[in-house]
């Protein structure tokens, strides 16, 4: 942790503007009777890096999954880009092929290569030509240092690999907001370096990122902002700084230290 | 004492001892590991022998050249052995039925293009403009074997040509509009143009080659007919029963889970007689409904149930995450299913595919019981013929060897798509 808070970050891009990217006003969202996120107010900058941390179950992967409707909200409004997120699938779609998420354990198609899963999206949704497709594919697998595996199959690749491919999977479809769903989670100590690099150097170019994670490291050096979530709610939200040195709330403070302590 | 070790140089690696490879280990290993074993191993070498002392003389000395069963006795006279000259002289019935000898090299033409027509479905490594020749292979296959005027496939054929123009034409709208302007442009076709149409061309051409009566098909020829069109048609209909039944909507799921546990609970017999006799009271009076067609739908219906059910045990057996990858690279439902998740799960549901497939292509010896020609049915006709009466093991051998020649085949050709299909790397 402390590697990634020393390193040496390029903050000359990292700027937040004043555009919104993702609204949120007063969401809520129940499984069955259990009531999962309440009230959650939230407003996303364009150009922000979000780092939402907190303990098992508080809700902050069920959150980010709301902002591109792999879960359905029941309350409230959430403003993607512009569009808001109803039942209409139409809307639905146009979201998704603009905000792009990396998940846990990677969710690449075990079926294609590494070069077919990072061309699919933009052939069927985007429409692009193969060609022109398979060069934006390599030209992100460059990105993610391994155009070498681009021909394997994912079942092929280390975890940390399978990641990186995961993000370039994302980023062939151009988003404009990035969702990361604990991506290091499921990863060795050796490879959860390689992927938060990518994801520093995605951040270091302007990227919009929400992550959920419990790398610091990373929210240090990176965020421009950290959530903390427990029991659905918002709790706590400020600059990385404030957030880990003078944490305002207990519930942030016993967390902290559990995370922090070992 | 100091325990710290560390090592300066790696080990290179060391063939294994001999008495641990070879022909020698397998023996040692596989027969005579212990003595329970070697018993055994004695035990069934034993009835092998028997087995083959009983059966190769039976094979070794059989007749393949006479007039009748009593023929055969005489030649053999009191040896054992097969009186396959029955086979020799009514082989062609077994395959054709009662096929118009002079005619017998249309069902030919229509079995080796059927495997021309299959060669670029089966093997990718084809050009993929033979698909075009897949296509129109029912309608070429169908021509073949009945006969008549080529304008009926033709215009059948031509509805499809209209569904795929009307698909273009909406295929902007999204969502399921290109399907249903589809398959309303296909149906408006056949019920109300395609009539005046063939009219038309019959007037026009009037071309054609003899035509030939259902009831002359039968042998081996009817069980390729039915066992292949029902495989061909229960796949993707028992594709789609098995989506609609993990639908989100309520009318769709309702009627697949009703269509699938109605046919499941029903012995495939009842359904073909059903199919022979029933039907005709139900459709209006004067409908000259085909039964080899009859037989062939419901023979469809009853294995798509069975498929639809397999493969949602493959959709089943898929991880959350491959749902949820394809929804956030926005893919809509159809072509998430197409491009992701059905490769994955038809892959999966292969073996329990070929099981229901290599069930329905025996099963269809069933028809037996509503009176179509099939082998089974012959073997019967050639039983009660008075020069053969007596005669069984060597009619049901070769009938028996015909269909384990297919069914061997389409297993094996299942192993290698599954060996081809294998990324996973585990």
């Amino acid at each position: 942790m402390e590697d990634l808070a020393a390193r040496a970050i390029d903050r000359s891009r990292m700027t937040v503007t004043d555009e919104i990217a993702i609204e949120i006003v007063k969401m809520n969202k129940w499984y069955g009777t259990f009531h999962v996120l309440r009230d959650i107010d939230l407003t996303v900058y364009k150009g922000e890096r979000i780092v939402i941390c907190g303990p098992s179950g508080s809700g902050k992967s069920t959150l980010i999954r709301c902002i591109n409707r792999l879960e359905e909200h029941q309350q409230g409004k959430i403003v993607v880009d512009g569009i808001e997120l109803t039942s209409d699938l139409k809307n639905v779609d146009k979201v998704r092929s603009e905000v792009g998420m990396v998940f846990q354990h990677f969710n690449l198609f075990p079926h294609l290569t590494v070069l077919e899963n990072c061309t699919l999206a933009p052939i069927w949704v985007r429409k692009v030509p193969k060609k022109e497709a398979e060069e934006t594919a390599m030209h992100f697998l460059r990105k993610v240092r391994i155009p070498e595996q681009a021909m394997k199959y994912p079942g092929q690749l280390s975890g940390g690999q399978q990641q990186r491919v995961a993000i370039a999977r994302s980023l062939c479809m151009k988003p404009r907001i990035m969702l990361f769903d604990e991506p290091t989670s499921a990863l060795d100590p050796e490879m959860i370096k390689e992927v938060l690099d990518t994801m520093i150097e995605l951040a270091q170019e302007g990227m919009t990122m929400l992550c959920v994670t419990h790398e610091m490291g990373f929210a240090q050096a990176v965020a421009n902002r950290v959530i903390f979530m427990d029991q659905g709610q918002i709790v706590e939200q400020n600059e990385p700084r404030e957030f880990f040195n003078n944490p305002k709330s207990d519930r942030t403070r016993l967390f902290l230290s559990q995370i922090l302590g070992h | 004492m100091s325990e710290a070790f560390f090592r300066t140089e790696m080990l290179p690696q060391q063939p294994p001892p001999l008495r641990e490879t070879g022909a020698v280990k397998w023996v040692r290993e596989n027969l005579i590991s212990s003595w329970l074993n070697a018993i055994l191993t004695a035990v069934s070498l034993y009835v092998v022998v028997v087995l083959l002392a009983w059966i190769v003389p039976w094979f070794w000395n059989s007749v393949w050249i006479a007039d009748s069963l009593s023929h055969c006795r005489e030649i053999l006279a009191g040896r054992s052995g097969g009186c396959f000259a029955v086979i020799t002289e009514r082989w062609l019935q077994l395959l054709f039925g009662a096929y118009p000898p002079a005619l017998y090299w249309r069902p030919i033409a229509a079995f080796v293009l059927l495997f021309v027509a299959l060669a670029p479905m089966l093997f990718t490594g084809l050009p993929r403009r033979m698909l075009w020749f897949s296509a129109a292979y029912p309608f070429l296959g169908y021509w073949l074997i009945w006969g008549g005027t080529p304008w009926f496939a033709v215009t059948a054929a031509l509805g499809f040509v209209v569904a795929g123009i009307a698909y273009r034409a909406f295929e902007t709208r999204g969502g399921a509009v290109p399907l249903i302007a589809a398959a309303a442009a296909a149906i408006v076709w056949w019920v109300f143009l395609a009539g005046a149409a063939r009219g038309a061309l019959d007037a026009a051409l009037p071309v054609g080659i003899e035509f030939v009566r259902s009831d002359r098909l039968g042998g081996f020829l009817i069980s390729m007919i039915i066992g292949v069109s029902g495989i061909a048609l229960s796949l993707p209909i028992g594709i789609l029963l098995a989506l609609g039944r993990r639908s989100d909507m309520p009318i769709v799921k309702m009627s697949c889970v009703i269509i699938i546990e109605f046919i499941r609970g029903v012995p495939l017999i009842t359904l073909l007689f059903t199919a022979s006799l029933l039907l005709n009271y139900f459709l209006p009076p004067g409908t000259n409904f085909d039964l080899i067609l009859r037989v062939i739908i419901m023979v469809t219906i009853f294995s798509a149930a069975y498929i639809a059910e397999v493969i949602r045990g493959g959709l089943a057996s898929l991880p959350r995450g491959q749902f949820e990858a394809a929804d956030s690279l926005g893919l809509d439902y159809w072509r998430a299913m197409r491009l992701i998740i059905l490769p994955q799960a038809l892959k999966v549901s292969i073996p329990g595919i070929v099981n229901t497939f290599i069930g329905l292509f025996k099963d269809t010896t069933l028809v037996v019981f509503i009176g179509l020609l099939d082998p089974l049915n012959l073997a019967n006709a050639i039983r009660a013929d008075q020069k053969w009466n007596g005669i069984y093991w060597e009619i049901y051998i070769f009938i028996g060897a015909l269909f384990f020649a297919f069914c061997f085949a389409i297993s094996r050709y299942s192993m290698y798509l599954e060996r081809r299909l294998k990324t996973d790397h585990r």
